[in-house]
C-alpha cells in the first residue's frame, strides 16, 4: 500500500477574485470617463486633509465624489462632504483595507458617468492595502515628514505599488528634521522611477503641481 | 491584518480543488509567497488554522514558500536575483530595476491529499 500523498498541482491566484472584480471595475470607470485616485498611508499622515483641499479646489471646474474607507470611528467622510463633494462612507469595521468588492458595493446606486474624478481614501495601514487592486487608474501613497525616512524600506510593497508617492506636511519638515534625500532615496529603492510630489494640505504649497498631475493624467486615461 | 480574510480564499481554493480531485482527506496546502505580495508570512501562518477550522481543510498544513524577488536589469538585459531587501537595483551594475519579474505571487500552487 502506498502511504505517500498524493501531490496535485493548483495554479490559484489567492487574490483571483478581488482581481476579476477590480478589472471590472477600471473597465467600468474608464467606459464612464471617471478618473479614479486612490490614496493609501499610515493612519494620520494626511490622506483626508489632503482630499479636502483637492476636492474643494476641483469642485471650481470639475464634478468630484469621494469614498472613504473607516474604521467606523472616524468621521473623515463627513469632513470631506463639507467641500460639496459627493461623499460616501465605508464602514470596514474591523478590516484594516479596503477590496474592490467593498468599492463596488459603495457604488451601487451611483451613476458613474456624474464625476470626472472619483477619489477613494483607504484605511490607514501601511501593509494591507497593497495586496488589493481597488480598479483606481492612479493610486498615490502618501509618506508624511514626520513619519520617518525609512518608512519605505520598512514596506516595501506599498511603496512598490505606488503610481505616485505624495510627501505631506511639508511646512513640518523643518520642525521634524526631514531629510529629504533620504527620503527620495529611500523611495527611488523600491519603487525605481516613481513621481515624488511634496505638498503640505496646510499652507497650500506643492498643491498646484498635485492639481496639475491629476488634471494631466486624467485627460491622459481619457484621451 | 488582511492575513485573515486572505486565509480564507486560501482555505476556499483549496476546498474547492480537494473536491475536484478525488475525496482523499487534505494534508497540506502549498503556497507561493513573494516579497512584494504584502502579506506577513507569520501573520497568515497563524491565521491559517483558524481559517481551516470547521472545513474539510482543517489540520491540513500550510506549506509556504518564499520566492526570490526577480528583476529585469535593461542594462545588462537579464534577469537579476536579488537578496532579502527589496532594494531594486541590479545587483551587478547598479542600475535602478523597475520592471518586477517575480516577487508579487499568493498563489496556491499544490495541494498534497491522502491516498
Ligand atoms: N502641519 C500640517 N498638519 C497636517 C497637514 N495635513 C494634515 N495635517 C494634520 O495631520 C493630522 C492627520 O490628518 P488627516 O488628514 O486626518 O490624516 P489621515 O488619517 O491620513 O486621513 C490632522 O491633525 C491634520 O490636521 C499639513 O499639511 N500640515
Ligand atoms: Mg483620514
Ligand atoms: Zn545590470
Amino acid at each position: 500500500m502506498n502511504r505517500e500523498p498524493r501531490l496535485v498541482h493548483v495554479r490559484q491566484n489567492v487574490l483571483k477574485q478581488n482581481d476579476i472584480v477590480a478589472r471590472a471595475l477600471r473597465e467600468e470607470f474608464r467606459r464612464a470617463g471617471v478618473f479614479v485616485v486612490s490614496l493609501v498611508s499610515s493612519p494620520g499622515s494626511g490622506k483626508t486633509t489632503l482630499l479636502e483641499k483637492t476636492l474643494a479646489a476641483l469642485q471650481r471646474s470639475r464634478r468630484v465624489a469621494a469614498l472613504v474607507g473607516d474604521l467606523a470611528t472616524e468621521n473623515d467622510a463627513n469632513r470631506l462632504a463639507r467641500t460639496g463633494a459627493r461623499v460616501k462612507q465605508i464602514v470596514t469595521g474591523t478590516v484594516c483595507h479596503l477590496d474592490a468588492m467593498m468599492v463596488r458595493r459603495a457604488l451601487e446606486g451611483w451613476e458613474l458617468a456624474g464625476p470626472d474624478f472619483l477619489f477613494i481614501e483607504n484605511v490607514g495601514n501601511l501593509v494591507c492595502p497593497a495586496a488589493y487592486d481597488l480598479g483606481e487608474e492612479l493610486r498615490a501613497v502618501l509618506l508624511s515628514v514626520t513619519e520617518g525616512e525609512d518608512k519605505p524600506l520598512k514596506y516595501p510593497p506599498i511603496f512598490h505599488g505606488a503610481d505616485l508617492v505624495v510627501i505631506t506636511k511639508l511646512d513640518l519638515a523643518e520642525a521634524a528634521g526631514f531629510d529629504r534625500e533620504a527620503a527620495r532615496r529611500n523611495i527611488e529603492a523600491v519603487a525605481p522611477g516613481v513621481p515624488v510630489l511634496e505638498v503640505s494640505a496646510r499652507t497650500g504649497a506643492g498643491m498646484d503641481a498635485w492639481l496639475q498631475i491629476l488634471h494631466d493624467r486624467a485627460i491622459a486615461a481619457h484621451r | 491584518m488582511h492575513e485573515l480574510s486572505l486565509a480564507i480564499e486560501i482555505v476556499e481554493i483549496a476546498q474547492a480543488e480537494a473536491r475536484r480531485h478525488g475525496n482523499g482527506r487534505l494534508l497540506a496546502v502549498h503556497l507561493r509567497l513573494g516579497p512584494l505580495a504584502g502579506v506577513v508570512e507569520e501573520a497568515l501562518a497563524a491565521a491559517f488554522p483558524l481559517a481551516a477550522q470547521g472545513t474539510e481543510v482543517e489540520g491540513a498544513e500550510l506549506v509556504i514558500e518564499r520566492v526570490p524577488l526577480v528583476v529585469y536589469c535593461p542594462s545588462c538585459r537579464a534577469e537579476r536575483e536579488l537578496g532579502a531587501e527589496v532594494w531594486l537595483v541590479c545587483p551587478v551594475c547598479q542600475t535602478p530595476t523597475p520592471e518586477v519579474r517575480q516577487g508579487r505571487e499568493l498563489e496556491v500552487t499544490a495541494l498534497e491529499l491522502e491516498r
